[in-house]
């Protein structure tokens, strides 16, 4: 790890990062020819040892886009065309002024707010799962490193046993993001104690609800948080194989995730002996078809082993009979990325996030509809829908009045 | 899709392709729904020839791969066109307007969704969320992703594409 640290420590000698959002909202608003015009104007204007540019998972703020944000000022860029970048290049870049006309100006004000960190949508955000979205490039390794990256495997592999680590997410509280709610730490604890020769990890990236896209942008921002946490439940429940059942919706996930994969196992952390210790552990992407009940954990188990992805009974549960009939972890996309975190930071860290009772840590949600900023925010647990709409969300529209809000997808319901 | 003159040369070199991912997938668990992507990939369809490959050539039923490919959206039975369009219907685009969407399209191209237009450029197809519900409504031709749309930009949209012919 020192070597990798010392690698990484290198990227930090640019004077001025310039990150662009790279997630699907933004790539359909054009957000690659704003990267290519600034990679072209910073080398015309003999900038290139001194400015960065970075293509980062979603940003969060999918209406604004194309949008950026310039380090170390911290300053926001919103809808940004090709045309715009020769002026942020000559005024901000070389002269040190900000483009004001570009900047973020909340609804209900006419002053616009300059620095990413004052405007109220990620002001009242906390990011655990999304750590790392929209602040590195997830298709470098090294960028995840410098954040932390695997030494939460590290620890795990090295320093512990999997009943500590279980005891760990069992003292945090952290509870299944995939909609059920079910303790995480429970969930291991049963596949690990499950007799068998052969188990399986397995995550649920077949986010089908309408409206929600939290996943996806952990996957396309994110990719290692979740290749790591897979590797510390394989060590834990005693598999060495995982799958990460993609929807066939995603492709941009699918191409990252697979990305991260490979680097992944060039530097060995997926693999043999992982950290020179008897642990192997290796991933595999299932690309979902098209089948809105595969996200039913069940049911994605058959799509898995090739077959119509209808449901089982229950019980048995995948923890005792799962993929190829044996005990089998399946968590989703975020509770994954929560675990790296937790497991360096502890578990008393993260449960004095979020409510006194049984609701822990934070939650991500998408933003959709008839609202001023739509996009992505994660909030601690007890944070009202109405903060999430009017200080988060800006509010409707012309300032309307609020009449309904729909939560939780189709399972869901309508809260006026 | 190329373009070639003798279209058995080009139907043999599909099968060999296919033939191809089924001895590279054979062996690993769970290949059918993996071999069935691929071969929508080289062949832009499942027709019932290539169903019968793929079930021999993976030792699988007929019937369980035809009823694999019946349960998935994703696989179709029909050729499709040159691109295929793909109008998100999921709730956050149906409520900003997809409804119209589909209707511009079918007036414009001619067709209803799931047809393909006579001269095998577009087919119209309604996907599930798509996952770009900040930009509602979204529509995609094959890997473009277009958001914010109303009716009066599709033609425009359309534009581009007869005219890459």
């Amino acid at each position: 790890m020192m070597i990798l640290r010392r690698k990484v420590e290198k990227m930090d000698l640019y004077r001025r990062q310039v990150l662009i959002c790279g997630g699907t909202g933004c790539i359909s608003t054009g957000c690659k020819g704003v990267l290519n015009e600034f990679v072209k104007e910073i080398k015309n204007h003999n900038l290139t040892e001194e400015v960065k540019v970075v293509e980062t998972g979603c940003i969060g703020t999918c209406d604004l886009g194309p949008v950026l944000v310039i380090y170390p000022e911290g300053i926001f860029y919103q809808k940004v065309s090709v045309d715009d970048v020769k002026e942020i290049v000559e005024e901000h870049l070389v002269k040190g002024q900000y483009v004001k006309r570009l900047m973020y100006t909340p609804p209900t004000s006419s002053e616009p707010l300059p620095e990413y960190k004052d405007i109220p949508f990620f002001r009242h955000q906390l990011r655990i799962a999304l750590r790392n979205v929209g602040l590195i490039n997830p298709e470098v390794i090294e960028e995840y490193i410098a954040r932390d990256g695997y030494t939460a495997l590290e620890k795990a592999v090295t320093e512990m046993t999997p009943e500590q680590i279980v005891q760990v997410l069992k003292d945090s509280g952290l509870r299944g993001r995939g909609g059920a709610g079910f303790p995480t730490g429970l969930k291991w604890e049963f596949t690990m104690k499950a007799q068998s020769d052969e188990k399986y990890v397995i995550c649920n990236a077949d986010e089908g609800d309408p409206g929600a896209f939290m996943d996806r942008s952990v996957l396309e921002g994110d990719p290692h948080s979740v290749i790591e946490a897979m590797a510390i439940a394989g060590y834990t429940i005693g598999a060495k194989q995982g799958y990460v059942y993609v929807r066939a919706e995603y492709p941009l996930a699918v191409e990252r995730l697979g990305q991260a994969i490979k680097a992944a196992k060039k530097m060995g952390f997926l693999g043999e002996n992982i950290f020179g210790t008897d642990f192997s552990f290796d991933l595999e992407i299932r690309v979902g078809a098209g089948a809105f009940v595969c996200g039913e954990e069940t049911a994605l188990i058959n799509s898995i082993e090739g077959r119509r992805g209808e449901p089982r009974p229950k019980p048995p549960f995948p923890a005792t009979v799962g993929l190829w009939g044996k005990p089998t972890l399946i968590n989703n996309v975020e509770t994954f990325a929560n675990i790296p975190i937790i497991i360096l930071k502890g578990a008393e860290w993260f449960s004095q996030i979020g409510t006194s009772e049984k609701s822990k840590g934070t939650k991500v949600f998408a933003l959709a509809g008839n609202i001023n900023t739509t996009g992505l925010v994660e909030v601690p647990m007890g944070t009202t829908l109405r903060q999430v709409i009017f200080d988060l969300g800006g509010g409707i529209p012309n300032g309307k009045k609020f009449k309904a809000a729909q939560t939780g997808g189709p399972s869901g319901g309508c809260l006026t | 899709m190329s373009e070639c003159c003798c279209h058995d040369h080009d139907l043999d070199y599909r099968y060999q392709r296919l033939d191809e991912v089924i001895a590279q997938y054979k062996d690993m668990p769970g290949a059918l729904i993996p071999v069935l992507h691929q071969a929508q990939l080289i062949f832009g369809y499942l027709s019932k020839d290539v169903q019968i490959r793929i079930a021999e050539g993976l030792g699988v039923p007929l019937s369980e791969v035809y009823g694999v490919v019946t349960f998935y959206s994703f696989f179709s039975l029909k050729p499709q066109g040159k691109y295929t369009i793909g109008v998100c219907l999921g709730t956050a685009c149906y409520v900003k307007g997809a409804a119209a969407l589909v209707e511009a399209l079918e007036e414009n191209l001619g067709i209803k969704v799931g047809d393909t237009t006579d001269d095998g450029m577009f087919t119209l197809s309604i996907t599930r969320c798509l996952g770009a519900c900040g930009l509602a409504p979204v529509l995609t031709i094959d890997e473009d992703v277009y958001g914010r749309l109303t009716p009066e930009k599709v033609p425009e949209i359309l534009e581009r594409y007869k005219n890459k012919r």
